[in-house]
């Protein structure tokens, strides 16, 4: 057998993390009842000028500078005709001629070592809206919250060349545009899906093979199973001859595993895109470039390295970390404030992330202050507060907005008491209550000592140098 | 005659009336096309609100052709405006019932000829004068908001009721740039104008007559007149059919029966629907001018029609500008013929898109233009006020 390669772009789709929709002000939340987040300009009705969202240029100019891009100062958009009952206008309004950015690169990492893969365009547009079958009327009804919600589309080169790579790839998107807060890239609510360009050629030659391509793809796994099951048709047929390849576009079926030819139909057309007549041409200045330029984060892999050389964290703690923006932002927030940079990230990582997990939350869902959290740890690291009611302020944290958190543990009182007198009378009578439990210490059962402690300690809610109870505890029994 | 669509019956005499494509939320918006018969908008148009707030009192919508893209109204649903055998217009016809001013959105320069055809005063403002929120949309990048009246007067009063900055709008202009509309300062009385020479040549004697009549009145005033080359002005025509026809295909391609408006009871398919509803609802102009804009915007025909069209808007902006470093004006017909009848449109169906070589310069450029005494006065950007004050001269002088 001859020995292939693969040749693989990608099309990623990404959704947009504003509030508001692309060209109208209706919310572009994901959710909520079928046609709840519409107005007349998202449902196509006639009359309605498309007012373009300054906050989508912005993230569409952050995307692009994170993926090393140029960013095009003078900016269209352009209208691309198709009928489908989904698109309210008939036309899809996306960027053709002068895309916000273009040729830019993203480096991966894999076994095979390091590569760039360079990106070709990346440009913004609107998603279209959902069908909805419904087999009782045997009826087909649509849902237009999503029409307008904001899209950009990153093209790369053909640059990829396996599976992983492409996994790589799409690991290095995610990782930038969810830091940059560009969008949350959850493949699961369709934030991120993609298309997958690929063909098959010997190795050596400089000729691409027959391409295919298979759309919206949106799980790792489905377009790790889907370039391998492709990869494998292809040289099926190149080698066996088993069919012919035609340039098309396919479905994936998971769940077969196999992918399928779709309908010509679907897939025929010319877009007869041109430009949007009631767009004017956006133009970037430089006051704008600077502004969005200055907002830039750290790159993840970067602010890793940090972690670890300056913080002197862990090499599992730093990457636990820079897994999200928000964790990071806590990070930094509170290490600012205590100047514990371990014991913020077991906080963060362990505690956290346990709060996360019960509320069915990621990292990224993460609201607690940077600042209280370091508070927060101050207080337990200098005694004011035990660490276990430390634990329940930190629990209040995700409930509650708690800024001042010493004001709170003391409305609460969470605070450690210094008041031996207040000790004295509750170990006072503790001791005269439980008489057993005393006579059995004096009679040699230590572990009657620590009932004793416990009720003490759970009458004074915690708020006690376990220390000074000990002692203040032995000295009266004994006494007693 | 088929005036008015709807007519508020109670409305008192002088009140405005509106063309049939500017939303309202008590009368039903068709556009003159089966496709939308009965449809009920949600909102108003910006300027029935505008109109509203400057105290303006709204008596009905008037009937137009199918998107307003035809001669003289002749494509409406609701049929054509005919008097004495000649085709007439809704709007103008309006005017002489008793309605004050007809708000008209200036497609493809249907209200100018009816204008000048019967003797009314239209204002096409300079492009972005007056918001475009709420009027349906078909060739975005020339459609203006204008005014029909008896009056250069009447009109200049309603225009500055609905002109302004609207930020639904994202083609209307700034406040600044409306600011230096209305204080006009810098723009001198009307004095030297450039005739259009081929352009005028071309119109039939009745034409002509009228822009002799115009020369000489002004004339008499003061006003100095001198032919100028305008070979590339006549390029406009075909441009603006292109820009036109392309972007009224995209923008009616909305109307497919599946949201609203008509839909065919003849279909098993998707595709059925959309073209059977389509085939059923829209008359043969408007299918004529979505074939040619659809053909235009194809892979195969984009740079050699449609952004070759681009470029001849720019050049013709630039001819323009040139003409008004040395002019405040330019003269030319605002139609080609006295009159038209419905056998004329029936016997050369592109009729609508010809006559466009008196309208196109205006509307591919958006340069503001004013149609008096039956002939039409183009001006440079931002000087309404000076074309209005020149028409009002005439006016005066005329009686
Ligand atoms: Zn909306």
């Amino acid at each position: 057998m001859k020995k292939y390669e693969t040749v693989i772009g990608l099309e990623v789709h990404i959704e947009l993390a504003t509030e508001s929709k692309i060209f109208c002000s209706c919310s572009a939340k994901f959710g909520g009842e079928q046609n709840d987040h519409v107005c007349p300009a998202c449902c196509g009705m006639p009359g309605m000028l498309p007012i373009v969202n300054k906050h989508v240029v912005d993230l569409g100019m952050t995307a692009g500078l994170m993926l090393n891009c140029d960013i095009n100062r003078v900016t269209t958009f352009d209208k691309k005709s198709y009928y489908y009952p989904d698109l309210p206008c008939s036309y899809q309004t996306t960027q053709w001629f002068s895309p916000v950015a273009v040729n830019g690169y993203v480096p991966i990492e894999t076994s095979k070592g390091k590569k760039n893969i360079r990106i070709k365009q990346i440009h913004m547009e609107e998603d279209a809206g959902k069908l909805v079958h419904d087999d009782w009327t045997d009826t087909t009804l649509v849902d237009f919250n999503r029409t307008s919600v904001p899209l950009c589309e990153i093209v790369s080169q053909p640059d990829l060349s396996s599976a992983e790579e492409v996994v790589a790839y799409l690991e290095q998107l995610r990782s930038r545009l969810r830091f940059a807060k560009v969008s949350g890239c959850r493949m699961e609510q369709g934030s991120m899906r993609c298309d997958v360009n690929l063909s098959v050629r010997e190795e050596g030659s400089d000729k691409l093979g027959v391409r295919t391509e298979m759309k919206n793809m949106n799980s790792i796994s489905a377009i790790t199973r889907a370039i391998e099951y492709e990869t494998a048709r292809h040289i099926d047929a190149l080698e066996n001859g088993t069919e012919e390849l035609v340039q098309e576009t396919r479905r994936w079926d998971d769940i077969k595993g196999k992918s399928y030819a779709m309908r010509n139909k679907e897939t025929a057309g010319d877009y007869r895109y041109f430009p949007d007549p009631n767009i004017m041409p956006i133009v970037i200045d430089d006051e704008w470039f600077d502004r969005i330029k200055g907002t830039l984060p750290e790159l993840p892999e970067v602010k890793k390295e940090r972690y670890i050389s300056e913080l002197s964290l862990s090499e599992y703690d730093a990457e636990q970390l820079t897994q999200s923006r928000a964790l990071c932002d806590c990070f930094e927030a509170a290490y600012e404030e205590c100047g514990q940079a371990k014991e913020v990230a077991n906080w963060l990582i362990s505690d956290c992330m346990n709060i996360l997990n019960k509320k069915q939350m990621i990292a990224d869902d993460l609201t607690i202050g940077g600042k209280a959290l370091g508070q927060l740890i101050k207080l337990v690291l200098d005694g004011k507060v035990q660490r276990g009611n430390g634990k329940k302020i930190l629990s209040a944290m995700f409930d509650e907005d708690i800024t001042d958190v010493e004001q709170y543990a003391k409305d609460n009182n969470f605070i450690v008491s210094n008041d031996t007198g207040a000790i004295e009378a509750v170990i006072k009578a503790v001791v005269a209550e439980d008489t057993r439990s005393v006579a059995d210490y004096k009679s040699g059962k230590e572990k009657a000592l620590q009932a004793l402690f416990g009720k003490c300690m759970r009458q004074l809610k915690g708020n006690c140098d376990p220390q000074v109870l000990r002692t203040m505890l032995i000295d009266i029994v004994n006494k007693s | 005659m088929n005036i008015y669509l709807n007519k508020k019956e109670n409305a008192a005499a002088g009140a405005v009336a509106l063309d049939d494509l500017f939303l309202t939320k008590d009368m039903p918006t068709t556009g003159g096309s089966k496709m939308l018969d009965g449809y009920m908008s949600l909102f108003d148009a910006e300027i029935v609100s505008g109109l509203a707030a400057a105290g303006y009192e709204i008596g009905g919508k008037v009937n137009i052709g199918e998107f307003s893209i035809d001669l003289m109204g002749e494509s409406s649903y609701y049929g054509a405006c005919e008097k004495d055998g000649k085709l007439a217009y809704a709007a103008s016809e309006a005017l002489s019932e008793g309605a004050g001013a007809v708000m008209c959105l200036d497609v493809n320069g249907t209200p100018r000829r009816a204008a000048a055809l019967y003797g009314k005063v239209f204002v096409k403002p300079t492009y972005g004068t007056v918001s475009r929120y709420g009027t349906i949309a078909v060739a975005c990048s020339g459609e203006t908001v204008g005014v029909m009246a008896d009056t250069a007067a009447k009109c200049g009063e309603v225009l500055s009721a609905v002109a302004g900055h609207d930020d639904k709008d994202g083609t209307s202009l700034s406040e600044a740039e409306c600011a230096k509309i209305k204080n006009g300062a810098e723009f001198r009385k009307i004095t030297k104008i450039a005739v259009a020479k081929s352009i005028c040549e071309s119109a039939d004697d009745a034409v002509k007559a009228k822009l002799a009549k115009f020369r000489e009145v002004m004339g008499a005033n003061g006003v100095e007149f001198t032919e100028v080359d305008d070979t590339v002005l006549a390029l406009a025509k075909t441009a603006w059919n292109v820009c036109m026809s392309a972007e009224l295909c995209n923008n009616v391609s909305r109307l497919d029966g599946v949201k609203y408006g008509y839909r065919t009871k003849n279909y098993k398919t998707i595709e059925e629907l959309y073209t059977n509803s389509r085939t059923e609802a829209f008359g043969d102009l408007l299918k004529t001018a979505i074939l040619f804009g659809s053909d235009a915007l194809s892979t195969e025909n984009y740079m050699k029609v449609y952004d070759k069209s681009l470029r001849i808007r720019r050049v013709v902006s630039e001819r323009l500008q040139e003409i008004f470093a040395d002019f405040d004006a330019v003269l030319m017909p605002a139609c080609g013929k006295d009159s038209y009848t419905m056998a004329d449109v029936k016997a050369d169906k592109y009729m609508a898109f010809k006559e466009a070589l008196y309208t196109a310069p205006a509307s591919l450029t958006g340069m503001p233009a004013v149609v008096v005494g039956g002939v039409q006065l183009i001006g440079a950007a931002f000087s309404d006020q000076a074309l209005l004050d020149a028409a009002a001269a005439f006016e005066k002088e005329a009686k």
